[in-house]
């Protein structure tokens, strides 16, 4: 007997989810640009699918970014993703066997226990241990409940998981994760009736059914539990191209994409649309969002994603994030959450004209050096910082230009952030040719928002972009700068774009190292806190503002430090409107912390000798 | 021949009068629906005093504010494209007006407004 009518709902479920997986992937592979149509056509035969398949396993099945945020949440979903895989490889293995190594139908091995009650000792068992594929089956199915149960206390425990809040999941995702947890414990019951019935199963099903024969008709049950369970599996899949559950076949094409070099491109475009297909609305995000503490819950990453699928967008969704990339770098799956965000606000803010021709008629500046700064507009707004950057250029002896001492023309950022690509790029030529006319090897510039983008998106060819604590980094490194040690208590706060944003952590701190005491903060590094000054948001008023920043210095100032120092001048500003704590640049506490390099103390003895013999 | 009145350097000017019936108050009204900040903005001018399109051209801020409250809203759209959204008035504004996403609201409502027209 190889087939009965209660197979159905499993099979008919199973060849829609396939058909509609097909045409799925057809329409991504279609909107796909040709140029990376044939990148994903290389990489599937080149060394990078290894890593795919290394990056597979090691994430959609081991979960291991889930088990490093918290063990039991890894857990739980290494049991249902591996435990379910591992059910399925075993459960073929176990029907080839028994089918004598034919292929079976897609069913079959899925039913295998109502089909065959053979209590034997298979052929291919006497090698290993008799009742090898009964023993294993039935522990692999511990393995998945146990991640049931641990799903189930999630529901009001997750604290446990290291979750304070979880999604609110709408009623279709809710159908369809009642049908997955459901597949589960009708299985178990499916198979340990039977058991009960033929008095075979493993050490799981075998005892179940036993327990269950003394006090159930089996026979009566036996039969509509294999119902359920095919009923159960039917559901899952008709409801899972639709649901979040359609990431286990997304993320998989999104970690193969992702190493073969492609990226988000245009929006909405085929790899955005495999992004958003691939957020498993965890809820990781939830936490970290600091958009929370000002009541803003409904914009966090995983609903504006889920917008995004649902085509529900919303303009007031779209703009209010700060874009300042803790979920980005919460995210298991390692969305693009920004760049998603960027591409919505494009749509919503496609018709703006901007027109900048008043700036070609700027004058060039025409002095020529090695560096070349850039104070940027917040720069110019904390009078404090450009003064401080001068005084240490001089100090050190570096012949610069001073590129926007009149004025800066804005990098382009705030307008990229803002969706208006267009009149970004048109800035960014703008600022190009008068950074390139200095002919200058380095660009300093105070304002890490300036930064990435002179790093990201300015062809500066033979220019080295530094933001200004690096450059005092390495000054201080080739001892062109001697710093003081003070008695100041230090915390340093990493501002969003030259954290996250750019990966510079160490640099500041060197220097910081130097002059202050420094202790650590809470949240600091990848993990720090936005000052809630953000230029990447647009919707948020200063009450909500101001609630983000008390927040985070309640948090960076826990240690009571004497100084906040932070690298950014709109942190800075923005820290400062909170009037709790001395709040100072790196740049400011470079320069009030300076003593005379080995060249101008040299030049002091000189003048002092030619005193004494005069 | 008949003589050319001489030009003392002075001009009369011509009186001004702002149709306020004629003018398009609409506009102002969506704005100030999407962004309701607008409504703490006292003219104090401190926007326009730090803008960094202003240092290159005459853009004020206060003024598209000035002009869109009298719906005199013509050539505003022109005048809203020359910001650069560097966000600076929105740290100096006494007031706290989201002015970014004011100038961001004013240029989308005048570009459908452009729409609608056409």
């Amino acid at each position: 007997m190889t087939f009965d009518l209660f197979v159905l709902p499993f099979f008919i479920g199973l060849l829609f989810l396939l058909g509609v997986l097909v045409v799925k992937y057809s329409r991504w592979i279609a909107m796909m640009d040709a140029s990376d149509r044939v990148k994903a056509g290389m990489a599937l035969f080149s060394f990078s699918l290894l890593k795919t398949i290394k990056e597979i396993f090691m994430e959609s099945l081991l979960h291991r970014r889930m088990f490093k945020r918290n063990p039991l949440l890894g857990f739980m979903h290494m049991s249902f993703a591996l435990g379910w895989l591992l059910l399925i490889v075993m459960g073929n293995l176990e029907s080839r066997v028994y089918s004598g190594g034919h292929i079976n139908p897609p069913y079959y091995p899925i039913f295998l226990k109502f089909f065959i009650h053979d209590k034997r000792v298979l052929p291919f068992e006497i090698f290993t241990l008799p009742g090898f594929f009964r023993f294993i089956m039935d522990l692999i199915l511990l393995f998945v409940l146990s991640g049931l149960v641990l799903a189930l206390f999630k529901r009001t425990r997750s604290k446990w998981f290291g979750l304070k809040r979880t999604t609110v999941h709408n009623s279709f995702d809710k159908w369809a994760i009642t049908s997955l947890w459901l597949i589960f414990p009708m299985r178990l019951l499916a198979e340990s009736f039977t058991a009960g019935i033929y008095k075979g199963g493993g050490f799981l099903t075998n005892t179940l059914g036993s327990f269950f024969n003394l006090i159930f008709p089996l026979e009566y049950l036996a039969y509509p539990a294999w119902w359920a369970y095919s009923f159960m599996l039917g559901i899952f899949f008709v409801t899972l191209p639709w649901s979040r559950f359609m990431h286990i076949p997304t993320e998989v094409i999104l970690i193969f994409l992702r190493n073969a070099g492609i990226e988000q491109g245009k929006y909405p475009g085929s790899f955005s649309e495999i992004e958003i297909n691939s957020c498993p609305r965890c809820g990781v995000c939830i936490d970290v969002c600091q958009m929370n503490q000002a009541g803003l819950t409904g914009s966090t990453a995983v609903y504006f994603i889920r917008s995004l699928r649902d085509q529900q967008t919303d303009v007031q969704l779209n703009s209010n994030c700060m874009m300042c990339g803790r979920c980005l770098e919460a995210c298991p799956v390692g969305i693009d959450t920004l760049g998603l965000r960027v591409g919505a606000r494009r749509v919503d803010n496609k018709g703006i004209i901007s027109d900048f021709s008043y700036l070609m008629k700027q004058p060039l500046i025409k002095k020529k050096t090695e560096v070349v700064y850039f104070a940027g507009c917040m720069g110019h707004l904390t009078p404090g910082v450009k003064r401080a950057m001068l005084q240490i250029f001089e100090k050190a002896g570096i012949g610069y230009t001073f590129l926007d001492e009149d004025g800066s023309i804005c990098c382009g950022r705030p307008l990229k952030l803002a969706g208006m690509q267009e009149a970004a790029l048109k800035l960014v030529s703008e600022n190009t040719v008068k950074i390139k006319n200095t002919g200058a090897k380095i660009l300093v510039t105070s304002c890490p928002i300036c930064y990435k983008v002179f790093n990201n998106d300015y062809k500066l060819e033979g220019i080295t972009v530094m933001h200004h604590s690096v450059f005092i980094d390495n000054l201080v490194k080739e001892g062109k700068l001697i710093l003081r040690p003070s008695a100041l208590k230090a915390v340093y706060h990493d501002p969003c774009e030259l954290g996250r944003g750019s990966g510079i952590y160490e640099q500041p701190r060197n220097v910081l190292k130097q002059i202050a005491e420094v202790s650590d903060v809470a949240e600091e590094r990848a993990n720090s806190l936005c000052c809630g000054g953000s230029i990447g948001d647009l919707a948020m008023n200063a009450i909500q503002r101001n609630v983000i920043r008390d927040n985070a210095l309640n948090i960076l100032c826990q240690s009571r430090p004497d100084v906040l120092v932070t690298a950014c001048p709109l942190c800075k500003k923005t820290f400062d409107s909170g009037n709790t704590i001395v709040v100072k640049d790196i740049a400011e506490l470079v320069a009030d912390n300076m003593e005379p390099n080995k060249l101008q103390l040299h030049a002091a003895e000189l003048i002092d000798q030619q005193c004494v013999i005069s | 021949m008949e003589k050319k009145p001489k030009n003392f350097g002075y001009s009369v000017t011509r009186d001004r009068q702002i149709d306020f019936d004629a003018n398009n108050h609409d506009i102002c009204k969506i704005v100030t629906k999407a962004e309701p900040t607008l409504n703490l903005c006292i003219s104090c001018g401190s926007c326009a005093a730090t803008c960094t399109a202003g240092q290159f051209t005459d853009f004020s801020l206060r003024q598209v504010i000035l002009l869109l409250r009298r719906g005199e809203t013509k050539d505003l759209d022109k005048e809203v494209s020359k910001c650069m959204l560097c966000g600076k008035c929105q740290l100096v504004c006494p007031r706290n007006v989201s002015t970014r996403n004011l100038v961001i609201q004013i240029s989308k409502a005048l570009c459908d407004n452009r729409m609608s027209a056409s």
